[in-house]
């Protein structure tokens, strides 16, 4: 069994707005490219034009009703990749060191060279982030673009991961939790940012903002709910003004 | 935004990470090359990293205006477009029957001999049997342009099928549109309400848009009878019965006239309503502005008591009550119409309500919530700007109130007018071209409507001539129709007719039927380009299908000829005759140009090229560079010398570059030169052979950002217009009046009614003057007037899916795992009332066939609506597919239920499934019905169709792909087989 760290010196992770995801893909299938090629390439996809296709992807999206009881329902866009617990099972499940969690950063990685492919960590994982190449026969995930963050070669702005760069309504924020100071942090302070189920205990490094309170109502934004007709006993369109200038 | 140095691993105990020897900096490859997306119509920018001669990575360009860096699924799945299996290799002449996708493989030379001989001899007989239509065709002022010189009037893109409706009621309005030619003031509005979209040909600004809107708290009003997407997102959800917005619409418009709440110095400054109106029912002007002797339209000045030319700026306007004009006769403000026709009982929301599917109270809730952040909330930018007749303004005023709308409400045969609506309703409020309201995109806003006529009269249509104009473009009274003196259609698909008179993107779903019938004549060959129009481009498409493969009784198909240029093995290609294979968008040079459907912003123009990063591996010629060598075959206008040589001998570049439209003004608008030197200049100059460098240098586009002063109120902002004037986008200096009040609507209702030299037919009198009216009407979707509505009782509608919205195929590797089939989604009560389950498999019948599909039930969804993704369902044996493939056995096309002519009216006639107005063909209309299949029935979608066979040496697809193990960094993939079939390599 592999051991996690004490603690690590950053926590890097995501904060996904749900209040602005319109499950457009963009994310998963730009992850998919660059990761394909990436730390953890390939991604490997079966029957790419059969029956029955079925690829590695490190980042998908669900889109789901929800009916909270109050309203018409709402409609989710839900993106889901590995949330880099502190206390990742799929960490201590290990019987190889292959997964384990970067003292560094808290980026939870499979090293391939050590993976046996006995899906452990895939039955220990509660958000089904860890993807099993059939190919390879080893266990692959989200590195968070590890290979993109600290990358030298890359502009100081794209030394981001792929999903939140590409994200066209800018609902992915990446950045490191243990700062209080920075922008995922606050964000999460602001928007009473949320893990998924936290009552599992393993403590997800990503968090999600929840959809802001829709404003249906006329007095969310100061209007009055009907307008006043101007009373047509003062004759038809009494209220033009003939004098204004061309 | 955090930027981490390289991680110190070394200076921390982790085992773990020590001995996984992670590569922090591996190199994206040998160069990044900038070119534009071509994953759909949105046209992005995108840095390609190429590796080893692959493509390693595609990301958006940051410095692009269009997407600023980011990109959306589309985009970020190029790599599988770019090294599809189903890509054709070389040129394909058809040796079996027609659909049996038998084919051999011929050299260019034979391609292009077979071509040319055929179109000579049309040319030299009868051009307008060649019938040339283009689908999702980003070089229309090319393929446009081209079509002309061969003197054809039968020419257009797809947009009849897909947009006009959005595009003729802005151009007719506001000289801009909805569509893709405008926005909302993303950065400013406060309220913004969208109809009918869940993904948009703008797309990804559309989503940046959103985000911004979010982030700053605006509220999101989505209208849409389906709540996905961007509906998910919205703060409220309008779940309005299909076809019923423009109701909607107008009820809103009948509480702010009640309450007087209307932007009354806007409507006198920007748009015709203190115009006044003859009221002289039965004369053959009534309805008409009355004008001056110079042709100006009068206003009533109340300040002079008399009547003056509405460009007269010391005027003091009307907007209501009655003149006498100079001939004794009265006139009105064309306001105090517009106030008596809304203000009717007809329009309040407790009588449009039930129709809608809303709540009254939402409606009179959403009129006050309009106007109260347009005139409560009104901003006040600090921006001096001088208007059109030279006036000072301090101020920019803003109205945060914007709306946009599409699909939904162009789908509709009613869609004009009730796209027309609301522009209307943007004019009350005053938001249209202010800060935080509706902006529209460089080069537009244009004349009301753009001063091209289309050409294509019966002495343009000539042997070996080329036509005076372009073939597509925008009438604006009777006199303006493509009619033989005989008064049948002068264009195959009946487009500027009495039957869709403002047809102004041509009708592509009449295009076979029409040929196939011989109505209104037979053509020889038709021509399509990137048009799927045996598949899901068509209504109708099984009986398309039999079209294509009918004969006449000489044993010759009844459309005799077929030539189509694709890229991949889509289900039109075995329809053809002879098949022009194309590259892929990274192979390709393509310009997007100003004079097309420009990429430009509300503040900036701009243009952009393609340009190939990657070399074709096969025997494939982009489109247009083919057709430019067709043209000098020919010897079309335009394409050759004097000597009759190639003009472009450089084939498609060298033409970007090099051909002028007009004395300098060509297809880029960077980088021309100014004068002898050699210097450069934008918009207009002299064409410079250097200028696809300067593009490349600048990352394969260029952009003309405005000054501040000249951003908003474009239609009346004197700077902006001088520079517009310049650039050659208007015609004169004048200020660009909106058109709340249509006078060319009118001519032709009067037309109908009876006056005038050109006049309808009898048999299409009646529906002229109803349909033709100067201000927006709302009527019941034409089919549903003819269709048992008790036997018929739901909506049916379709969306595309955002990851595939405009896609050119979804045979793509990736895309396809997101989605691989289509259910029929219906309300989850409606499934209560019908004991329909998940995953059930029912019949969906229409007035014209069935189809069998597979059901998922929802809650955000309109009580009487079911809808479906479209162009999921997949011929069995096209796109390289397995043949068993989901798309094709349980993926399915809504098309085979819609008829592309209406049920027969009284006399037999049956018109085409359009609007009455434009053309625009009617999908959104149909009407259906659901029951559940036997449990012993298959469970496959139905109609099926034969698989196809595959075209010679396509290559097999791959049973499994490792794209990108080559690039792995610093370690080959673990126990990596090899790949089978050729697999990723």
């Amino acid at each position: 069994m592999t051991s996690l760290p004490q603690s690590t010196n950053k926590r890097l992770g995501l904060v996904i707005d749900l209040d602005t995801c319109v499950g457009c893909h963009a994310c998963a299938t730009n992850c998919k490219e660059w990761n394909t090629g990436g730390h953890m390439a390939p991604l490997t996809d079966q029957n790419p034009y059969g029956k029955d296709p079925d690829g590695v992807w490190f980042n998908r999206v669900h889109s789901f009703e929800v009916d909270r009881g109050d309203g018409p329902g709402v409609t989710i866009n839900f993106p889901r990749s590995c949330m880099h617990c502190d206390n990742a099972a799929c960490v201590t499940v290990c019987p190889t060191g292959a997964s384990y969690k970067r003292a560094e950063d808290g980026i939870v990685l499979v090293n391939t060279d050590k993976c046996i492919g006995c899906k452990l960590c895939s039955w220990a994982c509660p958000y089904g982030a860890r993807e099993f190449d059939e190919d390879e026969g080893v266990m692959k995930k989200c590195t968070l673009c590890i290979d993109r963050i600290y990358n030298e070669t890359l502009d100081i702005e794209d030394r981001q991961p792929a999903c939140v760069l590409t994200c066209p309504v800018g609902a992915r924020h990446y950045g490191d939790f243990n700062d209080p100071n920075s922008n995922v942090s606050k964000l999460v302070a602001e928007r009473a940012g949320r893990p998924l189920m936290p009552e599992l205990g393993y403590n997800p490094t990503n968090r999600y903002l929840p959809p802001r309170a829709r404003r249906v109502d006329a007095e969310n934004i100061g209007a009055q709910s009907r307008l006043d007709p101007v009373s047509p006993r003062k004759g038809f369109l009494s209220w033009v003004d003939n004098a204004l200038s061309r | 935004m955090t930027v981490d140095p390289k991680p110190a691993t070394a200076d921390i105990h982790d085992p773990h990470a020590k001995a996984d020897k992670v590569d922090f900096s591996p190199s994206l490859g040998d160069e990044v090359k900038y070119t534009t997306c071509y994953m759909c119509a949105c046209r992005c920018g995108i840095r390609v990293y190429m590796k080893d001669g692959k493509v390693r990575y595609i990301q958006g360009n940051k410095n692009h205006p269009i997407n600023k860096g980011v990109l959306c699924a589309k985009g970020s799945s190029g790599i599988m477009q770019h090294y599809s299996p189903a890509r054709l290799s070389k040129p394909l002449k058809r040796v079996g029957p027609r659909g049996s996708g038998e084919f051999e493989e011929i050299e260019w030379d034979e391609a292009m001999d077979i071509a040319t001989k055929r179109l000579k001899k049309i040319r030299e007989t009868d051009p307008s049997k060649l019938a040339f239509f283009t689908g999702r065709d980003q070089s229309q002022a090319t393929t446009g342009w081209w079509s002309s010189m061969f003197g054809t009037p039968n020419y257009a893109a797809h947009g009849g099928f897909c947009s006009v409706n959005m595009a003729a009621a802005g151009l007719y309005s506001i000289g801009g549109a909805f569509w893709e030619f405008g926005e909302p003031d993303w950065g400013l509005t406060k309220y913004f309400m969208m109809f009918g979209m869940a993904e948009d040909h703008d797309s990804n600004p559309i989503k940046i848009g959103l985000g911004k809107l979010k982030k700053r708290g605006a509220k999101f009003v989505s209208v849409n009878p389906i709540r996905t997407g961007y509906s998910a997102i919205a703060d409220e959800w309008v779940g309005i019965r299909p076809g019923t917005d423009g109701l909607f619409v107008m009820a809103l418009m009948h509480e702010l006239l009640k309450a007087g709440k209307i932007d009354q110095q806007y409507i006198v400054r920007y748009t015709n309503a203190p115009w006044l109106v003859i009221q002289d029912e039965g004369a053959s002007d009534h309805g008409m502005f009355a004008r001056d002797d110079e042709g100006d339209p009068l206003v009533w000045s109340t300040k002079d008591e008399a009547l003056k030319p509405s460009t007269d700026i010391t005027t003091t306007p009307a907007l209501k009550g009655e003149y006498t004009l100079a001939d004794g006769r009265t006139a009105v403000p064309s306001f105090q119409l517009v106030a008596e026709r809304y203000l009717d009982e007809q329009y309040a929301p407790d009588a449009v309500a039930e129709t809608c599917g809303l709540k009254a109270d939402d409606i009179r809730r959403i009129a006050a919530e309009l106007a109260h952040v347009a005139f409560e909330e009104e901003i006040e930018l600090d921006i001096k700007w001088v208007d059109w007749a030279g006036r000072r303004q301090d101020k920019m005023i803003g109205r945060p109130v914007s709306f946009h709308a599409m699909r939904g409400i162009s789908a509709h045969s009613n869609g004009f007018h009730t796209c027309r609506a609301i522009h209307v309703l943007q004019m009350f409020l005053g938001s249209v071209e202010v800060p935080g309201g509706f902006r529209i995109k460089a080069p537009f806003p244009k004349p009301i409507p753009p001063t091209n006529k289309p050409t294509g009269k019966v002495d343009h249509v000539k042997p070996g001539t080329h036509l005076p104009g372009m073939a597509l473009g925008f009438p604006t009274e009777p006199a303006d129709l493509l009619l033989k003196d005989d008064g049948s259609a002068v264009r195959i698909d009946k487009a500027y007719t009495w039957e869709h008179p403002l047809a102004s993107h041509g009708l592509m779903h009449m295009v076979i039927h029409n040929a196939w019938k011989g109505d209104p004549y037979k053509i020889d060959t038709l021509m399509l380009f990137m048009a799927n129009m045996s598949w899901n481009s068509s209504m109708n498409t099984s009986k398309v299908i039999e079209m294509l493969t009918d004969k006449d009784e000489d044993g010759e198909y009844k459309i005799p000829n077929i030539i189509y240029s694709d890229a991949y093995y889509s289900e039109m290609v075995p329809y053809a005759d002879l098949i022009l294979p194309d590259t892929t968008y990274l192979e390709r040079f393509d310009c997007i140009s100003l004079l097309d459907r420009p990429i430009s912003s509300p503040h900036s123009a701009a243009d952009a090229i393609r340009y190939p990063i990657v070399e074709p591996d096969r025997d494939v010629r982009g489109f247009q560079g083919v057709l430019l060598d067709l043209g000098a075959r020919l010897g079309l206008p335009g394409m050759v010398n004097d000597d009759g040589s190639a003009k472009y001998p450089g084939g498609y570049p060298d033409y970007i570059a090099n051909h002028e439209r007009q004395p300098g003004v060509g297809l880029l608008a960077g980088w021309r030169l100014q004068d002898e030197d050699g210097d450069h200049m934008d918009c207009r100059g002299p064409a410079n052979p250097n200028q696809l460098e300067k593009y490349l240098e600048n990352e394969s586009f260029w952009h003309h950002e405005f000054l501040p002063e000249h951003t908003y109120y474009k239609m009346a902002n004197k700077g902006y217009l001088e520079w517009a004037h310049e650039l050659g986008c208007v015609v004169t200096k004048t200020q660009i009046v909106f058109h709340m009040y249509s006078e060319i609507l009118q001519s032709f209702k009067l037309a109908g009614e009876g006056h005038g030299e050109h006049q309808p037919p009898e048999e299409h009198r009646e529906r002229i003057a109803t349909y033709f009216d100067p201000l927006p009407i709302w009527y019941q979707p034409l089919e549903e007037t003819l269709t048992d509505l008790d036997e018929y009782p739901l909506h049916a509608l379709t969306q595309r899916p955002m990851h595939m919205y405009h896609s050119w195929g979804s045979q793509n590797a990736w895309l396809r795992q997101i989605t691989n089939q289509n259910r029929m989604y219906i309300a989850r009560k409606l499934g209560r009332e019908k004991d329909i389950k998940d995953d059930d498999w029912i019949w969906i019948t229409s007035p014209h066939g069935r189809i069998k599909a597979q059901v998922k039930l929802m809650d955000g969804v309109n009580a009487n609506t079911v809808w479906t993704w479209n162009a999921i369902g997949k011929r069995a044996g096209a796109w390289n597919l397995d043949k068993d493939a989901p798309e094709a056995k349980k993926g399915f096309l809504l098309n085979h239920l819609i008829s592309e002519l209406l049920p027969a009216r009284g006399d037999g006639y049956r018109y085409s499934n359009s609007d009455p107005v434009t053309g625009q063909a009617a999908w959104f209309d149909l009407r259906v019905k659901i029951e559940k299949c036997n449990a012993d029935e298959v469970e496959e979608s139905w109609p099926q169709f034969e698989p196809t066979a595959k075209p010679p040496h396509m290559v097999d697809a791959p049973d499994i792909l490792r794209y990108g193990e080559e690039f792995k960094p610093g370690k080959k993939a673990k126990n990596a087989k090899d790949a089978k079939n050729g697999g990723s390599k």
